[in-house]
């Protein structure tokens, strides 16, 4: 069982930063990141279903180029954290984590992916109270489970991290009908 | 181009070749996921540019700038080689195939042996690339491409044969020259065999085999074996393994139309070129991604079983037939 660190410090995002940077080449290569960014075949609990109707027909997560789920960790560029941690789990994707090859990026889907949800409580022995613990985190997408409009706006979230501008117009809350 | 020297027709064809096996790929992955799309009633890839269309660069550039990770315990050659060894096979098969009267670069007397011969290296690229990684998921999927790949070759030959007795040539536009129009294409019975049909299904059932294409996708049963022969490579080696693939299925649509729908030749008789050839072959290619994404997989037993037991036999007798059909007639 990997060693889970006591604070609650966000761990380093990019171990290997680029020596040298090409202002117009690294714009290039972001927008063509964010354009597919290809998710794994991973879900740990209910958020996965969430997850698996998002690629489905109503929702459509291709439409943005991000339907295509490898099945190896190689392959991928997101790794969806879609549920609960439990401490037997954690080693399993700290290892799936560091065989993704950079650039890489982790979506924590759900309350349990982002502070253990429900299972917090005094005495507790077998959750890990959320992804970064372990794992660095790019995106926390809130809810018990998030929708998949919200799964798909925070793919949308992870692209406007990577090309800084946004991909469709913000709708006010408060504005909508 | 025959008063230009030698070396500029082989750059020409050279640089030609390599860049329609990468732009037909392009086009495939994403024909591939609006298919996909359609038959799952979704959309498929919309916003990258008009209809998604840029969606194959923008796959392209990630996988390109992706890192490379070797495995610590891979063959640090095979592991490397594999990738390049599937692209090399697909380009030179590009060689012989024949997309208009006067486009092709090699317009040999033996295009199709040659054809054939070259394909089949490609089970060897995919057997090395899953020894080479070492990785025992890898190693699986790899012994059962080869299976797969030699249990298809027999029949497919058997078929090819077939054809040639009754073209009585291995010169492709020999064989796309015999048909001039609609009444003189190989799938009709009254061209030489009653079971040219049949040799056409059986041709194409076992080019949907020998590229690996769903439901006989047995090396990258996801659901049993992570992603195949593939599974450790990561950014451009996937990408070429993809790019081969897509080559290698270009090249089975391509046969097919060449040997029973009459290739670069008008079904009516009017302007034979290169559009008819790309209209036919993208047709065949829409119907392997139908069935891709209509039938589930099959089992290695039931695979083994429909080419050993269905395949063969039947491909024996569609020769006997013909053989039968040309000494009496």
């Amino acid at each position: 069982m990997t060693n889970l660190p006591k604070d609650l410090k966000q761990l380093r995002q990019d171990d290997h930063p680029p020596v040298v940077h090409f202002a117009v080449l690294d714009k290039l290569l972001n927008l063509g990141r964010a354009n597919s960014l290809w998710p794994m075949t991973f879900g740990l609990a209910c958020c996965a279903i969430e997850m698996m109707a998002t690629g489905a027909s109503r929702f459509d997560l291709d439409r943005f180029g991000a339907g295509v789920f490898r099945p190896a960790p190689k392959q991928s560029d997101v790794m969806i954290v879609a549920g609960t941690i439990s401490r037997k789990m954690a080693p399993a994707i700290v290892t799936l984590y560091e065989q993704m090859p950079h650039p890489k990026w982790v979506i924590a889907m759900g309350n349990c992916a982002i502070s253990g949800g429900p299972f917090v409580f005094d005495g507790q022995y077998g959750i890990v109270e959320g992804a970064d613990r372990i794992i660095p985190v790019d995106v926390y997408i809130p809810g018990c489970p998030p929708r998949p409009e919200a799964l798909i706006e925070g793919l949308l979230k992870l692209e406007e991290q990577l090309t800084g501008s946004r991909r469709f117009p913000r709708v006010d809350p408060e504005a909508a009908p | 181009m025959a008063e230009l020297p030698e070396i500029f027709r082989v750059m020409a064809y050279v640089g030609g070749i390599m860049a329609f096996v990468g732009l037909n790929a392009a086009f495939l992955v994403w024909m591939e996921r609006k298919v996909a799309g359609h038959i799952q009633r979704r959309i498929g890839p919309k916003e990258v540019g008009p209809f998604g269309i840029l969606q194959s660069l923008a796959d392209g550039i990630k996988l390109m700038s992706k890192q490379l990770v070797v495995p610590a315990k891979a063959d640090p050659i095979l592991y490397r080689v594999a990738p390049a060894l599937t692209m090399i096979t697909a380009v030179m098969v590009f060689v012989v195939i024949p997309f208009g009267p006067a486009l092709v670069a090699r317009d040999i007397n033996i295009g199709l042996l040659l054809i054939f011969a070259i394909a089949s290296v490609n089970v060897l690229a995919l057997l090395i690339g899953g020894w080479g990684s070492n990785n025992k998921y890898s190693v699986i999927s790899a012994t059962r491409a080869v299976s797969q790949n030699v249990a298809y070759e027999v029949p497919m030959l058997i078929t090819v044969v077939t054809m040639v007795m009754i073209v009585g040539s291995m010169n492709l536009n020999e064989i796309v020259g015999q048909q001039g129009n609609l009444l003189q294409w190989y799938i009709f019975p009254w061209n030489g065999s009653i079971l040219l049909p049949v040799a056409f299904v059986i041709f194409f059932i076992c080019s949907l085999a020998e590229t690996n294409r769903a439901p006989f996708d047995l090396g990258e049963a996801e659901s049993e074996l992570v992603a195949g022969f593939h599974t450790e490579y990561g950014g451009m080696g996937f990408g070429l393994f993809f790019l081969g693939e897509y080559g290698h299925v270009f090249v089975g649509c391509a046969l097919a139309s060449i040997l029973f729908l009459g290739g670069w030749q008008c079904p009516f008789g009017w302007m034979p070129g290169v559009h008819w050839m790309m209209i036919k072959t993208y047709l065949l290619i829409f119907v392997v991604m139908w069935i891709r994404w209509t039938y589930p997989r099959t089992t290695l037993y039931g695979l083994l079983n429909l080419s050993w037991k269905v395949m063969v036999p039947f491909s024996l007798a569609v020769l006997l037939v013909t053989a039968a059909m040309l000494k009496v007639f």
